[in-house]
């Protein structure tokens, strides 16, 4: 009895494990169709979008596509079973512990960090998941890590940008901090490039960054450059922009150049899109645009000029989101083998969308502040990017280019003679004993923030504007009631330049008295003499 | 109608802009109405190349007339621009102004 019961007890639980591995592999067979169907699905889909889905991860994405079937409720609304063995052994379906674990390599396109991280640019049509597949697979090179390249890099490398070039040879200053975002205080004195790598780091440890720790000159440009596939010209000066765009066409890369200056900035995409120089369908460069470089004294950096940091600022973070909008869209593919960019088109035999180059242009203090203008298409006579270039890959690398001849020097301002000058230290002897005019020839922003006791301020900027009579009846007027001064002048501006201007057009205009300029400027002044004279 | 109705046509108001640091060179203002003739004394319409000559002569307040001018032209690095396009799209110097233009005259910048 005992045994026979034990025996039907047996038979029982083999029938019902019989029953339910048949209802296992009725429903292993349901989710093979469906798995099958969904291949074919996804296949026609596929070829349908030609490439919508890249075929690279098609197969990880219908491993996932087949495991949201296993899930018991789904099986239920179909009206099987979903029984689970009973049994110890291999489970016959995956537990949804399986589906839940942390993202094994290569299950999803992306890692579990990288869907948490880029989130909200990834729920944007915009960018999504081919956009940011796009960018994690870009190699995005910024000239000059200063107020453009700071904010640019840091919005590219937070945007997941996969390979990120830092060009720079130059190191911290305590000036630059009002606007070069990346470094900090504590890197005062450190390169610009290892600064920026150290705070990008911080940002986005999955960036891998290459830091080029030197200038870009014309026999480094192209073997640089050549191995990413959007450049970034956030330097400046002339040279350097001629360069990174002779650079840019000759290797078929697409350019995004921004400048900015006290309140204003400009942005451009050039040689987008990136067709070989004579290709007419091919965005406009620096050269076709900008032909003639400007006359060496008209150039004006941040230094001298100045410049407010958030407009620098706007313009290095539109540069990032030109570069990402031409990357996420797949409007340029990556780097080939021969390090040329080619172009992507989403569908076979598409004509490229033409060039529809502009120039955006931003002014901080005029209403609207952006204002965004057509530019021509390619110069037929251009040098770097028409049938007609003269410029080489050979001419680039032998040196054979001179960017500084061709942009022109300026050298230090000399026109006066040596006794028409009088340096720091000898002044800071006499200033006191001897009676004299004191002119300080700064704009007024600068006469505010330090002068000599006794000192009068006339702009050289409204002097030059005037006829030599005009200036002197100036002088006259600011001098009236301070007779005891004589009719000695003494110029001084910033540096030393204005003031031997001033000078001279003081003794042209037939000023009665000696006119002599303090050598050097005001910076001498506090080198040589004051050494608390603010250094701005 | 209008043409017939005045000999020589009604005067031209444009508006021109400096931008770019080129403002310095005009008294720091950077919006300027000007009116121009309907016709000039050799009986053209007033072009481009009619206009940088006139804003030499009566609104530039600099005298390094360079800044703004090289070899009857506009100096390299500054980019004129004619109702929003670049000049090299409408005809550059040769474009006849028209009532209610808009020129703008931007020098380049460098710094970053």
């Amino acid at each position: 009895m005992y045994q026979t019961s034990e025996i039907d007890a047996n038979i029982a639980r083999l029938r019902q494990q019989i029953a339910g591995t048949e209802a296992h592999l009725r429903q292993l067979k349901v989710q093979l169709s469906r798995a099958e169907q969904q291949a074919k699905e996804a296949h026609d889909l596929g070829q349908t979008y030609d490439g919508g889905h890249p075929v690279e991860w098609q197969a990880e994405t219908l491993a996932a596509l087949s495991q949201k079937i296993g899930s018991s409720s789904r099986l239920h609304e179909d009206g099987i079973p979903a029984t689970t063995p009973q049994h110890s052994g291999e489970p016959l379906l995956l537990s949804s512990g399986d589906v839940s674990s942390p993202s094994s390599k290569g299950r999803w396109p992306l890692s579990t960090e990288e869907y948490r991280r880029y989130g909200r640019q990834l729920i944007l049509h915009e960018v999504g998941l081919q956009g940011q597949l796009r960018l994690k697979s870009a190699k995005v090179l910024v000239v000059g890590v200063g107020g453009l390249g700071c904010p640019a890099a840091a919005y590219l490398a937070g945007a997941g940008v996969g390979t990120l070039g830092l060009v720079d040879g130059d190191t911290v200053e305590v000036s630059n901090l009002h606007r070069q975002i990346l470094h900090s205080t504590n890197t005062i004195g450190i390169g610009k490039v290892d600064s920026a790598v150290d705070y990008l780091n911080g940002l986005n440890s999955l960036v891998n960054l290459i830091p080029h720790r030197a200038h870009l000159t014309p026999q480094t440009a192209l073997e640089i450059i050549s191995s990413y596939d959007a450049v970034l010209d956030c330097t400046d000066h002339p040279t350097s922009r001629y360069l990174i765009s002779d650079a840019c066409v000759l290797l078929g890369k697409p350019l995004v150049s921004a400048s900015a200056l006290r309140t204003e900035g400009q942005l451009m995409a050039l040689n987008m899109p990136p067709k070989p120089p004579g290709d007419a369908s091919g965005g406009p460069c620096y050269r076709c645009v900008f032909p003639k470089p400007p006359p060496a004294e008209s150039v004006v950096s941040c230094g001298e000029g100045g410049i407010v940091g958030p407009v620098v600022g706007v313009m290095g973070v539109l540069q990032a989101l030109e570069t990402i909008k031409i990357i996420a869209t797949g409007t340029v593919d990556r780097a080939d083998s021969n390090g040329k960019t080619s172009e992507m088109h989403s569908k076979a035999n598409e004509a490229p969308a033409p060039a529809s180059p502009s120039l955006l242009l931003f002014s901080a203090f005029s209403s609207p502040p952006f204002r965004s203008v057509r530019l021509r298409l390619r110069r037929t006579n251009c040098a770097s990017c028409s049938a007609q270039a003269t410029i080489t890959e050979a001419s680039l690398t032998s040196g054979s280019l001179d960017y500084v001849a061709f942009c022109g020097v300026t050298s230090p301002l000399d026109i006066l003679a040596p006794h028409e000058r009088i340096g720091a230290s000898e002044y800071s002897k006499l200033y006191r004993s001897s009676p004299h005019i004191l002119l300080d020839v700064r704009e007024p922003v600068h006469f505010e923030l330090s002068s000599l006791p006794g000192a009068i301020n006339l702009p050289w900027s409204e002097c030059v504007a005037k006829p030599g009579e005009a200036l002197l009846q100036d002088v006259e007027r600011l001098t009236q009631g301070r007779e005891d001064e004589g009719r000695d002048v003494l110029v001084v501006c910033r540096l030393g330049n204005d003031s031997q201007l001033a000078v001279a057009k003081l003794k042209q205009a037939g000023w009665q008295g000696a006119v002599k300029d303090l050598r050097g400027g005001l910076r001498a002044w506090r080198q040589e003499v004051d050494p608390d004279w603010p250094d701005y | 109608m209008a043409e017939s109705s005045a000999p020589g046509g009604y005067p031209i108001p444009i508006t021109v802009e400096f931008t770019g640091g080129l403002e310095l060179l005009f008294g720091n203002e950077r919006k300027h109405k000007v009116v121009l003739p309907a016709r000039l004394e050799n009986g053209s319409s007033p072009n481009i190349s009619f206009l940088l000559g006139y804003l030499v002569d009566n609104l530039m307040q600099d005298e390094r007339k360079d800044m703004f001018i090289m070899e009857d032209s506009v100096r390299p690095g500054v980019l004129v621009l004619i109702n929003d396009a670049d000049w090299e799209l409408e005809g550059e110097d040769a474009y006849e102004l028209q009532a209610g233009d808009t020129i703008v005259f931007v020098s380049t910048l460098h710094g970053g």
